[in-house]
């Protein structure tokens, strides 16, 4: 078993393996090959996450790994952060989520892009996307989570973008939606960033957890002393595999102290580690325990404070990645994007890296009150929001995209009130269902493409030129009584809105009862008016969901078709339909995994809270909520309504007449409706506050300050121009009048006297002779003189 | 034994009509010849001192001044020739170039 | 003085000039291609001997390498002094590494069917390479001046001879503006030898630890800080920080493709290498009370150069205005005087030599293909050209700091040594985290129109394929930034013990702790 755990690095190896050769030589191989080698690396990356979840649930200690070949990573000075990954079951647990889905939609993408120009690489860049979003969930560190957090955007903008050259400018809205993607997820990441530099200086490491330390104390001391009632045989079994990490618990009777196995000593708490050899996690709880004051060289701050910063600068960075208020407005324009890529990175796996970092980081939220309460806000606030522009959208991918953003906003809030288990339960249904819906809807848009092909008489294959100017394939108007042509997909689509709007017993059921339940107990108990402002706010969302799920399924697969491309659809190939039809079953007993105890006895069948229980090795604050009756009847009748009123307002081929919503008919819903048709012009108000001020005051320096200011005017004119100005000036009247003047000053004075001077010499011989002889008389005269005096 | 005295004197004597021919004269031939005269004299009052002291630096000095005065002779000779192949005339008042 | 041999930086430091030699003996008309090799040649083995000092250098001892010192002018103290440690040898390979992608990258250029003179070209290049080794190697404030202002004189040629249409201009703002920053450096560098009686800076250096050599020292005005900014100003003119870029715009757009390359890739860290080599060494205190200043100017350059970038409709203006930007991070860095910084700031250096380096190679590419550099005319070059399309993302990505790629763990550092500095703090790293959202911002506008979208310039449409020698120029940078981005180890262990060593003058052994002032959270 301990093998397995070493595993982990192949689970980013293989994808990036595969992205490799289908990127360099996949333009030279069929698409068949192409296609197999994808999925053939996703699969296999499933089967290594198969292997780690088999180690862990076979009683493994969570393990950090060293990847080899790879030795350290930023180490200098006082910072040292390694390449490290960490095998514990939240990593896992995404792990095979992402790379089950993943696989899924792998194979899904054969049938769909089949022709595309770009084949290779749209499978280049899923398996790229696998290694990214992998080495985020694998990480042990923030760095390296971040390494994939920015990772996965890059694919996401690259998937979104994949038809950036399509015509009539469809290639460039493709390509601004990437770009928006990217920046809006930037602004998150700053965030983030920040959060990551406050983690460091407040714990000198970034380590989530260290080699040796446990993560839950609690949860390794019940189960120490669990498997001592089990007898010592199945607990020498356990410590085998756990002993050489000294994570797990042997042996009850030493306890917390410590027990010896053999030669090893095994620890079931971390005391007996110094608080700066444990990872981030470990010293926050040493930390709030001694309240700590954090030095920051010239302020210091309490423990508190800091977690609260720290968990808010986090918070950013999971609204940019997980599309909640303010940063969600990304997403929906996301789905230009192929659609298996909406399914894969923006539904199931992707988006919700933003909550499997706030779980991560769990110990962090539970001790920042004031964060939770915020987080729990922005939740219940993206949920409602993104429930009610769904109202209100013609796309069939946008609807499920705001649902996407509704769906996200449900789990934040759920990390807010601190129901970690049911986040990620949440988490984990929602991909099967959310992938689900869009693997339909992609299937339901395939067929309306070549129904429309079958009407335009096919004389034109290429992919993109002929078939966009009039007709749509994602307008739901368009489409219609879609249920016969394509029973498959119908019925997996039904499967998957049932599952979303929560309908008995299916997977979406179970989740969003878990948050609603958890919600109640902790306004009730806890006293937090958090958890009541998230159960009134997501019953409201929930009842959204279920509104306008059966509003599509109406618009799209009931009534009579409205176009003719709906008439000649027809069924997409088995590689579309046979994922579907494994999320389906996915999404009807997805929910078993996390059923709570007492419920028509299910719990006998499947185990009361196994998923909480798994999770709890290694989320501190995972806590199971108790089977709620009222709530959850109360949500379920809510959803049933929710339908049933759809179903009086949309059903019977009154979904869409004369291309109006039937609410946008009637005088009181209509504003509603168009408020929601608009998307509450949140893109707009971006616009005007943000886009256009920035890029006027780009503008403004660009040209004004530092152009023509800058540039021009100081250095050219005032520089330049005084300089020669100066120039000029020391040119002609400083150095031809003043200089000069005295220079030929001197010259003219010499002149002057020596022309007076000439005078002496006449040229005549005599004169010159007769100078000589007196000359010389003098001379005599002078050298006489002393013998004059002494004669005389 | 004559003295040494009227050597002197009739050097003096030769030395000032050699200057009074420079300064008068204005054949520029004889002007040279007064500047050959001038030298001649130093030339008798060396030798009348050499005899006196014994020494035979002022012998030495003498043939110096001969030889120079030879060289002198051939240069100066040449010069009068070259002015007046140009000017016709040997008349130094009208060789007054150099006036400033 | 000691009189050591001759060794490898003298090899290394005189290889251009041997194929400086041989070029003189080709003829200009004739043998183009002899000569264009014969350049090239030399750059590569350079390179390669410059891997040989790599090899051979400890990084685990602090003290200069490879010391080689002769005396020149012993009246007045100045030896032909070189050495390395880690941060020159990091530079050091950073040049010898460019300049063959930049002599490779001129091979197939238009600049010479126009203006020709194919002969002076290399000659100018292969100058330019001594003279930038020189600047690295030199531990001599003299020999250091003069290699400096010896680094100005090809690139003026460079820009003034075959550059773009307003080239002269350039070219003298280029000149003048890096000159009168020398000039205060020279100034300082007199006074500093004065003081010192000697010119040899690890003997200054020894000096001003030792505390046998101090310069004066109270306020932001005193003799210290006037020596201070005379190598300051000249530094920061070259790097450029903020207010003193406006020659850089100019001297980019104008230079041709291998001289913007090597504007970007080296000579502008001539500048950064010379804030730590001899600001931060020779004034530390000055260096501490400037560094909140200085601090405010490189935030303001990391803001102020994304924005202005992004308003660019000129592709080469708008990379050069990035530097300004990156720049600024590494300035940043440098003044968090700290390890973490300081490192993050020489990783930096080397990370933008490279990425800005292949931003301005994919420009000239471009450029060679469709004579023109507004961002407008271009559109859709990825369908043209998949695969040049692909490095091109690479290398604006690793400009943008995407983590996994070189760009991220400079910036990164950068600002994780600015967040935990005691000189800078919390404030210059928020602010400074924000130039990370608008690179993005600026360099995906950039990679947007030009490369995304469909094709709606019929020019656009039949695009000459890359042709060999232009992988072999793109092909060593994508590898450099993937590696470093991975694996940067090797270059930091190679700097951590010079840098530890520059470090540990600015720590203070006790922290003044504040009584915190912000109330607790309520429960």
């Amino acid at each position: 078993m301990e093998n397995y755990a070493q595993l982990v690095p192949l689970i980013i190896l293989i994808p990036s393996i595969g992205a490799f050769i289908n990127l360099f030589v996949g333009a030279r191989l069929p698409e068949r090959a192409v296609a197999i080698i994808g999925s053939t690396a996703a699969i296999l990356s499933f089967v290594v996450a198969l292997l780690l979840y088999s180690y862990l649930s076979g009683g493994g200690a969570p393990v950090v790994v060293n990847p080899p070949f790879f030795d350290g990573w930023i180490r200098v000075a006082e910072i040292d952060i390694s390449w490290q990954m960490r095998v514990d079951t939240l990593s896992v647990t995404m792990m095979m989520l992402v790379t089950g889905v993943g696989s899924l939609i792998h194979i899904y993408s054969a049938g769909y892009m089949h022709g595309d120009p770009r084949f290779h690489r749209f499978f280049a860049y899923l398996n790229m996307f696998f290694a990214f979003m992998l080495t985020l969930v694998a990480g042990n560190n923030f760095l390296m989570m971040f390494v994939g957090w920015e990772g996965v955007g890059l694919c996401s903008f690259l998937l979104i973008g994949f038809w950036f050259d399509k015509t009539r400018g469809v290639g460039w809205r493709n390509s601004l939606a990437a770009r928006k993607a990217f920046i809006v997820n930037r602004v998150g990441d700053f965030g983030l960033m920040t959060a990551i530099f406050l983690i460091f200086w407040t714990f000198g490491t970034l380590d989530f957890y260290r080699p040796g330390e446990i993560a839950n104390v609690e949860y390794a001391a019940h189960h120490a002393s669990a498997a001592a009632d089990d007898g010592h045989a199945a607990a020498s079994d356990h410590g085998e595999s756990a002993s050489a990490h000294g994570e797990s618990a042997v042996g009850a009777e030493e306890g917390a102290h410590g027990a010896s196995t053999g030669s090893e000593v095994v620890y079931t708490n971390n005391d007996h580690i110094p608080t700066n050899q444990l990872g981030v996690f470990g010293q926050a709880e040493r930390f709030l325990e001694e309240h700590h004051q954090v030095d920051f060289g010239p302020f210091s701050l309490p423990i508190e404070t800091v977690l609260v910063l720290i968990t808010l600068f986090m918070l950013i960075g999971a609204a940019g990645k997980s599309a909640q208020i303010p940063l969600f407005v990304w997403l929906p324009d996301a789905m230009a994007g192929p659609t298996p890529v909406s399914a894969l990175i923006h539904a199931a796996t992707m988006v919700t890296a933003g909550v499997y970092m706030m779980v991560r980081s769990n110990v962090f939220f539970y001790e920042a009150d004031l964060t939770s309460l915020i987080v729990t806000l922005v939740g219940v606030g993206t949920a409602l929001v993104g429930g009610f522009i769904a109202l209100g959208q013609w796309d069939i991918k946008r609807v499920l995209a705001y649902s996407t953003v509704s769906q996200l906003g449900f789990m934040v809030a759920a990390v807010g009130i601190g129901a970690y288990s049911a986040a990620m339960f949440h988490l984990v249904t929602h991909a099967f269902f959310k992938a689900l819906l869009f693997l339909g809807s992609g299937s339901v848009i395939h067929g309306m493409e070549h129904g429309h092909h079958a009407v335009s008489h096919g004389h034109d294959d290429h992919h993109d030129a002929h078939h966009q100017e009039e007709f749509d394939p994602q307008d739901m108007r368009n489409m219609g009584g879609l249920r016969h042509k394509m029973p498959i997909t119908y019925i997996t689509y039904l499967i998957g809105t049932l599952a979303l709007a929560g309908i008995f017993p299916l997977a979406g059921f179970w989740s969003k009862d878990e948050i609603l339940a958890d919600s109640w107990l902790v306004g009730l108990f806890d006293n937090n008016i958090g958890g009541y402002i998230a159960l009134g706010g997501l019953l409201l969302a929930a009842g959204f969901t279920a509104f306008y799920m059966w509003r599509q399924v109406t618009m799209v697969f009931y009534g009579s078709p409205r176009h003719e491309a709906a008439e000649h659809a027809h069924e997409s190939p088995p590689t579309m339909t046979i994922p579907l039809i494994a999320l389906a079953i996915l999404s009807i007993a997805g929910g078993f995994i996390n059923v709570p105890s007492g419920v028509l006895g299910l719990d006998g069948i499947f185990g009361a809270h196994r998923f909480t229980d798994w999770l709890a090795q290694s989320v501190v604050h995972a806590h199971a909520a108790d089977f709620q009756a009222l709530i959850a009847l109360g949500a379920l009748g809510l959803a049933v309504g929710a339908i049933f009123l759809a179903s009086n307002l949309y059903g019977r081929d009154r979904a869409v007449v004369n291309h109006r919503d039937p609410l946008q008919t009637m005088a009181t819903t209509a504003p509603i409706f168009s408020f929601a048709n608009a998307r509450l012009y949140w893109d707009e108000i971006y616009n005007r506050l943000f886009e256009r001020p920035f890029n006027w005051l780009g503008k403004f320096l660009a040209d004004v300050i530092d152009w023509r200011f800058w540039h021009d005017y100081v250095h050219d004119q005032v520089i330049g121009k005084g300089f020669n100005t100066i120039a000029r000036l020391l040119a002609n009247p400083v150095d031809l009048g003043l200089i000069d003047g005295v220079v030929n000053g001197i010259g003219a004075l010499t002149k002057w006297v020596s022309g007076g001077a000439r005078r002496i010499q006449t040229g005549y011989v005599r004169t010159y002779a007769i100078t000589l002889l007196f000359g010389v008389v003098v001379v005599i005269i002078v050298l006489m003189l002393p013998l004059i005096n002494n004669g005389g | 034994m004559v003295q040494t005295e009227a050597y002197l004197m009739l050097s003096m004597v030769l030395f000032v009509l050699g200057t009074m021919g420079v300064l008068l004269r204005r054949s520029a031939i004889l002007v040279f010849m007064s500047v050959e005269l001038m030298l001649n004299a130093t030339n008798l009052a060396l030798a009348a001192f050499a005899r006196q002291w014994g020494s035979e630096n002022g012998h030495m000095f003498a043939f110096f001044i001969i030889t120079v005065a030879a060289a002198e002779v051939a240069v100066g000779l040449a010069l009068i020739v070259a002015i007046f192949r140009t000017k016709r005339s040997i008349n130094i008042d009208e060789l007054h170039q150099l006036e400033g | 003085m000691e009189n050591t041999g001759l060794g490898l930086i003298t090899v290394v430091l005189f290889l251009p000039m041997v194929g400086l030699t041989i070029l003189l003996f080709l003829d200009g008309r004739t043998q183009v291609e002899n000569i264009k090799w014969t350049a090239f040649g030399t750059s590569i083995v350079t390179f390669l001997a410059s891997l040989l000092l790599w090899a051979g250098y400890d990084a685990g001892n602090p003290a200069l390498q490879f010391v080689e010192r002769m005396a020149w002018i012993p009246q007045y103290g100045i030896s032909y002094y070189v050495g390395l440690d880690g941060l020159s040898l990091l530079l050091v390979i950073l040049t010898t590494f460019i300049m063959p992608l930049a002599i490779l990258s001129s091979f197939r250029s238009h600049i010479f069917e126009e203006r020709g003179r194919e002969k002076l070209y290399y000659i100018f290049m292969l100058l330019l390479e001594w003279a930038m080794i020189g600047v690295f190697v030199a531990q001599d404030l003299v020999v250091f001046y003069i290699f400096w202002e010896v680094t100005l004189v090809p690139m003026y040629f460079l820009i003034g001879i075959w550059g773009a249409e307003r080239r002269i201009y350039a070219a003298i703002k280029f000149f003048l503006y890096t000159r009168a920053g020398s000039i205060l450096m020279l100034l300082a560098v007199l006074f500093v030898g004065g003081a010192a009686g000697t010119f040899a800076l690890p003997e200054i250096i020894a000096g001003v630890q030792s505390g046998a050599l101090s310069f004066p020292m109270d306020g932001l005005f005193s003799t210290q800080s006037f020596l201070f900014l005379g190598f300051f100003i000249a530094f920061a003119i070259k790097v450029p920080v903020f207010p003193l870029h406006s020659w850089l715009p100019d001297a980019h757009v104008q230079a041709p493709t291998a001289g913007s390359v090597i504007l970007a890739g080296v000579l502008l860290k001539m500048g950064t290498y010379g804030l730590v080599r001899f600001c931060l060494p020779l004034f530390p205190q000055a260096s501490i009370e400037w560094a909140p200043i200085i601090g405010v100017l490189a935030v303001i350059g990391i803001i102020y150069g994304a924005w202005v970038s992004y308003a660019q409709t000129d592709v080469k203006k708008l990379v050069a205005y990035s530097s300004v930007s990156h720049l600024g991070f590494v300035v940043l860095g440098i003044f968090a005087l700290n390890a973490a910084g300081i490192s993050g700031g020489i990783l930096q250096m080397v990370n933008h030599g490279i990425s800005t380096g292949g931003l301005f190679l994919l420009v000239g590419m471009l450029y060679e293909r469709r004579h023109t550099k507004a961002i407008d005319a271009y559109g859709g070059i990825w369908k043209v050209l998949p695969v040049f399309g692909g490095i091109s993302l690479l290398i604006t990505l690793s400009s943008m700091g995407l983590p996994g790629l070189n760009g991220f763990i400079g910036e990164f550092t950068i600002l994780l040594g600015t967040f935990g500095s005691q000189y800078l703090g919390f404030f210059f790293a928020l602010f400074a985290t924000l130039g990370v959202i608008l690179a993005a911002v600026y360099m995906l506008y950039m990679f947007q129109k030009v490369y995304m979208g469909n094709v709606t310039k019929p020019e656009n449409e039949n695009l000459e394929p890359l042709h060999w020698q232009e992988y072999a120029v793109l092909i060593p940078i994508v590898v450099a930034i993937i590696a470093i981005g991975l694996q940067p180890a090797p270059f930091f262990r190679t700097m951590d013990a010079s840098v530890g060593e520059l470090a540990s003058q600015f720590e203070q052994p006790e922290r003044e702790v504040v009584e915190p002032v912000i109330v607790r959270n309520a429960p």
